[in-house]
């Protein structure tokens, strides 16, 4: 269903097109709402939002392309986004984010042949002090090592075991 | 005492009950008492300067807005995304409330319909905190018609952006603010100028701990403001220090304070008890690097004294290097940095961050001339001042300070090359 006419979505829809004098201005909080219904900021979510904002679908794929936030293709059901600039690098980041590949056997940027987790390095998230650090689907997870990794890992391949609306 | 992360002193604080029995409002009901000239006034006397990086005054900055304009805004620059800056994060999640009371006696002084706090995409958890804050300030009659029966109506809202270090640029952050590329715009017209802020309105753009400072101005007075710190650097400043210290964490400080007290009281000393400091990024990776000598170490932090040792304090993100590591690394990690976020808008910085990393990741691979790190050097040197906003120069800076100050971190791969 277009999130236009998807009823989860039309209180938020209404209100950021609320706070801003020009319909544009909106641009990013609806892409983030097409990426939540989709997933990723797939063609028809590009669509939906330029016919809500009166824009061609070429502007709104420019928004979405020039932000790293928004993905332009499918990730694993577990984003997982190594921040291995400079501070977090001086933590440990890099060796981290290199076992990390390993340990899911995966390549920079590549998702985990069960489509549960996809792994690639950001830049600066703000965490420097609680280096290395990741953020999973934008969800900050601190301190990390290895075995407090290997834990996450099996507690996320639970969850995504569960039967779905359990 | 903090100012800032009274988060750390206060439990709950978050709360507005809590933040209000604390002087909570109290900076902001005596700016509705006066005219918005004599809170400018205020701002001016109290010597405040922006905290984002660029240190410039406050009160200056306000009094540029053109009180004749019917619509003008405050936009606050929530977007924290210098490598190494961590404070403005601590600030809204411990002490939210203060951000917007000084947001909103910054909206009263120049008489703004709105203020638009844009949070970097990643701090949308902080973004729906501050959702709610605003609804309970409304409630209570701090936020919309009318505030505190003053007659003064303003507006505050959340934006997120979605990761571009560039919209951390304040022109750069009204495009993307108007649904735009995230792109620096010519000036002038400059953003307190009509034609040059958000939606073509005259717009102050502060940064978080700028306006974290202001309630406590208003409300204890300028003179008290002013009696901490240094002549020209007024207050405490939040201290990011990461790296190669035992206790990496935010410390407020009053200005003035040496970068010793800070990295060896505070942060504990090196995080390895058999290495020494060897160098620090004083102002996350966008400042000139300086090798952490006594002299230096000895050196107050202010915006007088940083100049003194050829640096910065800008937004007192503090990267430090123990001597194990190679400085022709650190150039090439910022430049990699700088050459994701660079936006492409102006040519040196789009294709000069390009090749600087091209060429660095020769040198570190050991395929570099001597003639490769005077080229990157020169390619550097022609960035800087070629650009619409800063990042080209800030780009330039790791290069030319790392070269400046570590020859030997380069020549050692350079030199590795031609023997083999």
């Amino acid at each position: 269903m277009p999130i236009i006419e998807n009823p989860k979505y039309q209180e938020r829809i209404q209100q950021h097109l609320a706070k801003y004098e020009t319909k544009r201005s909106a641009v990013m909080p609806l892409l983030y709402l097409a990426q939540e219904e989709y997933g990723w900021v797939n063609q028809q979510g590009i669509e939906e939002v330029a016919q809500l904002l009166d824009l061609d679908p070429t502007q709104v794929k420019s928004i979405a392309g020039f932000y790293t936030m928004y993905s332009e293709k499918p990730k694993g059901k577990y984003w997982l986004q190594v921040c291995t600039d400079l501070p977090c690098a001086l933590r440990g980041a890099d060796e981290f984010h290199a076992w990390l590949k390993d340990e899911l056997g995966v390549e920079e940027g590549g998702t985990t042949d069960d489509g549960l987790f996809t792994v690639e390095h950001v830049m600066c998230l703000a965490a420097c002090d609680k280096a290395p650090m990741l953020q999973c689907n934008f969800r900050y997870v601190e301190n990390l090592g290895q075995e407090k990794m290997r834990e996450l890992l099996a507690q996320w391949r639970a969850e995504a075991a569960q039967p779905v609306g359990d | 005492m903090h100012i800032l992360l009274r988060g750390r002193d206060i439990a709950n604080i978050d709360q507005l009950d809590v933040y209000e029995e604390h002087g909570g409002f109290e900076g902001l009901k005596k700016s509705l008492a006066l005219s918005p000239a004599a809170v400018i006034d205020q701002m001016k006397a109290s010597g405040l300067r922006g905290r984002g990086g660029a240190g410039f005054p406050t009160g200056v900055k306000w009094s540029f807005i053109p009180q004749h304009e019917p619509v003008k805004y405050v936009t606050v620059n929530a977007d924290e995304s210098e490598t190494g800056t961590f404070k403005d994060r601590e600030i809204m999640e411990k002490n939210p409330y203060q951000l917007i009371e000084g947001s909103l006696i910054c909206a009263y002084a120049i008489q703004a319909k709105a203020v638009y706090i844009y949070l970097r995409g990643e701090f949308w958890d902080i973004g729906d905190q501050l959702d709610d804050c605003i609804e309970q300030l409304r409630a209570k009659g701090y936020v919309g018609a009318d505030i505190m029966g003053s007659g003064y109506d303003c507006e505050v809202y959340t934006h997120l952006g979605a990761g571009a270090y560039i919209c951390g640029e304040e022109s750069a952050l009204l495009n993307s603010l108007e649904g735009y590329l995230g792109q620096p715009r010519v000036r002038p017209p400059f953003p307190a100028q009509k034609g040059g802020g958000l939606y073509k309105e005259a717009t102050v753009v502060n940064n978080v701990e700028t306006l974290a400072n202001c309630p406590f101005i208003m409300r204890e007075g300028a003179a008290a403001f002013k009696a901490i710190g240094t002549e020209q650097s007024a207050g405490n400043k939040i201290y990011c220090v990461s790296g190669h210290v035992k206790k990496p964490g935010n410390y407020e400080l009053p200005m003035g304070a040496t970068f010793r007290e800070l990295l060896y009281e505070r942060a504990g000393g090196p995080l390895y008890d058999d290495r020494g400091f060897k160098a620090m990024l004083p102002s996350g990776g966008s400042g000139p690097i300086v090798p952490l000598t006594d002299e230096v170490l000895d050196t107050p932090m202010s915006y007088e004294h940083c100049a003194e040792i050829g640096t910065i304090i800008g937004s007192a993100s503090i990267i430090v290097m123990d001597e194990s590591v190679d400085m022709t690394w650190v150039a090439s990690k910022v430049t990699k940095f700088f050459k994701h976020e660079s936006c492409g808008k102006c040519t040196p910085c789009r294709e000069g961050t390009y090749w600087l990393d091209k060429v660095i990741d020769r040198i570190m691979d050991g395929r570099g001339s001597p003639d490769d790190v005077k080229r990157i050097a020169d390619v550097a040197e022609n960035m800087q001042g070629t650009t619409l906003c800063a990042l080209g120069d800030f780009a330039a800076n790791p290069i030319i300070h790392t070269i400046k100050h570590f020859p030997d971190d380069f020549a050692q791969h350079v030199q590795a090359a031609e023997v083999e």
